[in-house]
């Protein structure tokens, strides 16, 4: 039942690194992350990878496998042939600390930039009452496992390093989305914060970061379209610009 | 090397850890939150069933004296009785809080938190997210930490002023004050740069979780190596209840790579049922003498209680997670287990597919993704796994403190609470309500303190986390925890036997010294194999203390089953065995200890018919006088 495939890994530290060649044996049912530990185990005791849950939860087993952003523990081994190379590297878009580890610090950074849910002052815990059709447009959402693959496929900073202070990236949309849409946030979100202060300008939904979500969450269409939509409508319909003259917050 | 002060240092991010955290930043104190992965990404976010709470949002009925009657008979009434109750009344609240920080709860049609049932529970009492509640829950404590940094930034111009997570960090050992023993700070290293770093932290929050990692067929991640259980011990504190561990009854079995992976217990409270290879529905046959007038006995009776639980008895499906684990380990040895050594878990004819797909969505996922079986069309195959350990660090029921001051544990890695078996759900209201209480205990702590204590052992704590690499032509590391991991999994497993035992603990001596001379190579930039050098001496240590435990303890009981002693005794109930350790980790030492008598208002609780199963002749007298007095103040 088992074969021995071959694996390619990017191996290296500090900056400098090389893949490399690997024979290593493969059972039935295995995904890339039990064979990544079996090197670990036999070939490799150093070889750096992050890994919790195993089971496609935690969003920690992030890498490129074939060139393309998986996670380790949901990619099984029967979807290439037993003669197939299979080249496994890290995430491109954050740099590497070692192996198959990046430093994602950028998205914990990106994470404070978001203001926080904002609960109406007089609601007491116990006493929110929500439909669950309100809440399961946030929920969606929510069910993000913060991998941050759809962070690393997205073009906008996988080639471009420079957008990154400006641009929240994809994961951080459907923040933005999630606190929108919660039936108890009173935080004013308008849409041209995404636009303006997070970088939702820069994306040209190439629709990249829904394909790669492991939890098919339609970030896009669900997230991104609508405020983009909404941010469009205020700053060009006529009447909302005269409305936003006339009546200006005084914030 | 890289040293910072704090007033509060909590070790472990998962829920009870970063609900510890906050609680210890609210009141004020500079707070450290160490943990091994990432932020966010702890193994809370793998519970799925939901945060046991009675709010009584389904049933009215629910209350906390329910909910405290029903831990205590999951746990074989060996609980700490205080845990128990502070647990049923604080939980409710705990869980309306994380509203307000925004969590997202499933709903009921009157908009309040919707319930679910569970196994051991009287009424639906699980507040749910779908079957990713863990996920929201570390999700919303992750995002209450950065909404205080938010507010911190604001009032100091620095997010980090009063709350800094250090991930990706291990702490090797606990620091304390030479002259005053107590708790001074922690020692670890940054798995990123393999850079030391000390915590210089009058108060020690322990939020480490469990200790799966010793066993091979485990739901638990690579980070349930027993740390906080290991480093309290080292540090002079006391574990209690280690030999009660308890192995969840729905692990997947098939493909090997996933064996051991959890199947929710939602399945069962959703409808699902168990089936052995003859199709019989075998829990039936299996509903002990002390919950027989609590379940159903038919199947008819079963299916009727999902509509109308007033005149219907719950279906043996929804027994204690103990009792099923028992039964299918059973059914398995009796030859009717599934082709690939489980038995059938089926949903798929028992509710619609859209209807599985939105109750059980990671389910549906899991098994489509990880073994090619979609459970909205055929059984499961399940089988019991390493889950939980309900032992752990003896603590005081209202602070969480241990036995050394400074010391504070809660979550998983504290002990007492779940007596012998924890229920199903009990396990993320308990962090929310012992993590609350740990920051609380702590915070008090450091404001009634006169001096800040001064850490010793540093250079020791060194040395002794340099020394895989140092040394050359060693044994690999991973070699010896595959072996720890076999002898556990088959000599301290579910079914135990003194001989068995007897050779886990002469296999465990030996690992000890092999566990000694491993070597590894490389750099100390993220180097798994020396990480995992230094994490063999927990988990070897907890190990020790788990089979010396299961040894002692002639009786079974909850995730305690003796071959050679199959009943449960009342005798037993009243010892409890807690250990303790050298600071170098020898000299581990199991002593009995009496538990305490429950109060009497806590007592009367329960029916003297139900007592009578579990108590001793003198203990029914302690009753029946409680129950006077009783009477006699009304």
């Amino acid at each position: 039942m088992g074969y021995k495939a071959k694996f390619r890994v990017w191996r290296g530290e500090s900056g400098e690194g090389r893949l490399e060649d690997f024979t290593v044996e493969v059972n039935e049912g295995e995904v890339v992350l039990d064979i990544i530990h079996r090197l670990q185990a036999t070939q490799a005791p150093d070889l750096a990878v992050r890994w919790n849950c195993k089971a496609g939860k935690c969003g920690s087993c992030s890498m490129e496998i074939n060139g393309k952003p998986r996670l380790g523990c949901m990619t099984r081994m029967s979807t290439f042939t037993e003669d197939e190379t299979i080249t496994v590297t890290p995430l491109r878009t954050f740099p590497v600390i070692k192996d198959l580890v990046c430093d994602v610090s950028f998205n914990y950074e990106k994470a404070r930039e978001i203001p926080s849910f904002t609960p109406p002052a007089d609601v007491k815990p116990g006493e929110y009452r929500m439909q669950q059709v309100d809440v399961q447009r946030s929920q969606e959402f929510r069910k993000c496992i913060e991998c941050f693959l759809c962070q690393n496929v997205c073009h906008v900073i996988r080639d471009h390093e420079e957008n990154k202070p400006a641009f929240a990236g994809p994961r951080f949309f459907i923040r933005i989305a999630e606190l929108d849409m919660h039936p108890y946030d009173v935080r004013d979100r308008r849409p041209q914060a995404a636009q303006e202060e997070h970088g939702l300008g820069y994306c040209n939904i190439t629709k990249c970061c829904t394909e790669v979500c492991p939890e098919h969450i339609k970030i896009t269409d669900n997230a991104i379209i609508p405020m983009k939509e909404r941010a469009v409508d205020r700053k060009y319909d006529p009447l909302v610009w005269l409305g936003s003259k006339i009546f200006k917050r005084s914030s | 090397m890289e040293r910072h002060e704090y007033d509060v240092v909590v070790i472990g991010a998962g829920g009870a850890g970063l609900r510890a955290a906050i609680e210890a930043r609210q009141q004020g104190k500079r707070t450290a939150i160490v943990c091994k992965s990432l932020f966010g990404k702890a193994h809370t976010v793998m519970a799925e069933g939901g945060a046991a709470a009675a709010m009584g949002n389904v049933n009215p009925n629910d209350n906390w004296m329910v909910h405290f009657r029903d831990t205590m008979r999951g746990g074989k009434f060996l609980n700490n009785w205080r845990m128990a109750e502070l647990h049923a009344k604080d939980a409710p609240d705990r869980v309306w809080e994380l509203e307000a920080w925004g969590a997202l709860f499933d709903r009921t049609k009157d908009g309040k938190i919707s319930q679910r049932n569970f196994g051991g529970h009287e009424y639906p009492r699980l507040a749910h997210v779908g079957d990713r509640t863990g996920l929201e829950l570390i999700r919303t404590l992750q995002q209450r930490v950065v909404a205080l940094q938010q507010e911190d930034e604001e009032l100091h111009g620095d997010f980090e002023a009063y709350i800094k997570v250090f991930a990706e960090c291990t702490v090797t050992r606990l620091l304390k004050d030479e002259e005053t023993g107590a708790i001074a700070g922690a020692f670890g290293y940054r798995r990123e740069t393999g850079d030391f770093i000390v915590f210089d932290a009058p108060a020690v929050v322990l939020a480490t979780g469990g200790i799966g990692k010793s066993f091979v067929v485990t739901s638990n991640s690579w980070e349930y190596t027993g740390d906080g259980h290991a480093l309290a011990l080292l540090a002079g504190a006391k574990l209690i209840n280690m030999e009660f561990i308890q192995f969840h009854p729905t692990g997947m079995v098939w493909p090997p790579s996933v064996r051991g992976i959890l199947v929710t217990e939602s399945v069962r409270g959703d409808g699902g049922v168990l089936r052995n290879s003859e199709g019989r529905r075998f829990m039936f046959d299996y509903i002990p003498d002390v919950f027989k007038d609590k379940y159903a006995t038919t199947e008819e009776e079963g299916d009727r209680w999902y509509t109308d639980q007033a005149n219907n008895r719950r279906p043996p499906e929804l027994l204690p997670r103990d009792e099923v684990a028992r039964a299918i380990n059973s059914e398995v040895k009796a030859g009717r287990g599934s082709p690939q050594g489980g038995v059938f878990l089926d949903v798929s004819t028992r509710l619609p597919a859209e209807e599985i797909t939105r109750r059980l969505p990671s389910m549906y996922h899991q098994f489509k993704e990880l073994a090619d079986v979609d459970i909205t069309a055929e059984p499961m195959q399940v089988g019991p796994t390493c889950h939980y350990v309900m032992g752990g660090i003896e603590v005081d029921a209202d602070t969480q403190a241990a036995s050394v001051p400074g010391l504070f544990a809660a979550g998983e890695v504290s002990g007492g609470m779940h007596g012998s078996n924890r229920l199903g759900g009990n396990s993320l209201s308990d962090l929310l309500v012992f993590g609350r209480r740990a920051g609380a205990g702590a915070s008090a702590y450091v404001n009634d303190l006169t001096r800040r204590p001064v850490p010793s052992g540093v250079e020791e704590a060194k040395a002794e986390a340099l020394e895989p690499l140092e040394r050359t032509g060693g044994e690999n590391p991973y070699e010896v925890h595959h072996e720890l991991q076999r002898t556990m999994n088959d000599l301290v497993g579910i079914i135990r036997k003194a001989e068995e035992m007897s050779e886990a603990l002469q296999g465990i001596e030996k690992l000890k010294e092999r566990a000694g001379n491993t070597a590894s190579t490389g750099s100390r930039i993220y180097n798994p194999g020396w990480h995992l050098a230094i994490d063999l001496r927990n988990m070897l240590l907890v190990s020790e203390c788990v089979a010396r435990a299961a040894l002692l303890r002639q009786e079974s009981r909850g995730g305690h089953t003796r071959d050679d002693f199959p009943t449960m005794t009342a005798e037993w109930r009243r010892r409890l065995l807690v250990c303790s350790a050298a600071p170098d980790g020898s000299n581990v030492k199991v002593e009995e200890q009496a538990q305490p008598s429950m109060r009497g208002d806590l007592i009367t609780l329960f029916e003297r018919s139900e007592l009578e199963k579990y108590l001793t002749e003198d203990e029914l007298a302690e009753f029946d006088a409680a129950l006077e007095n009783a009477v006699k103040e009304s």
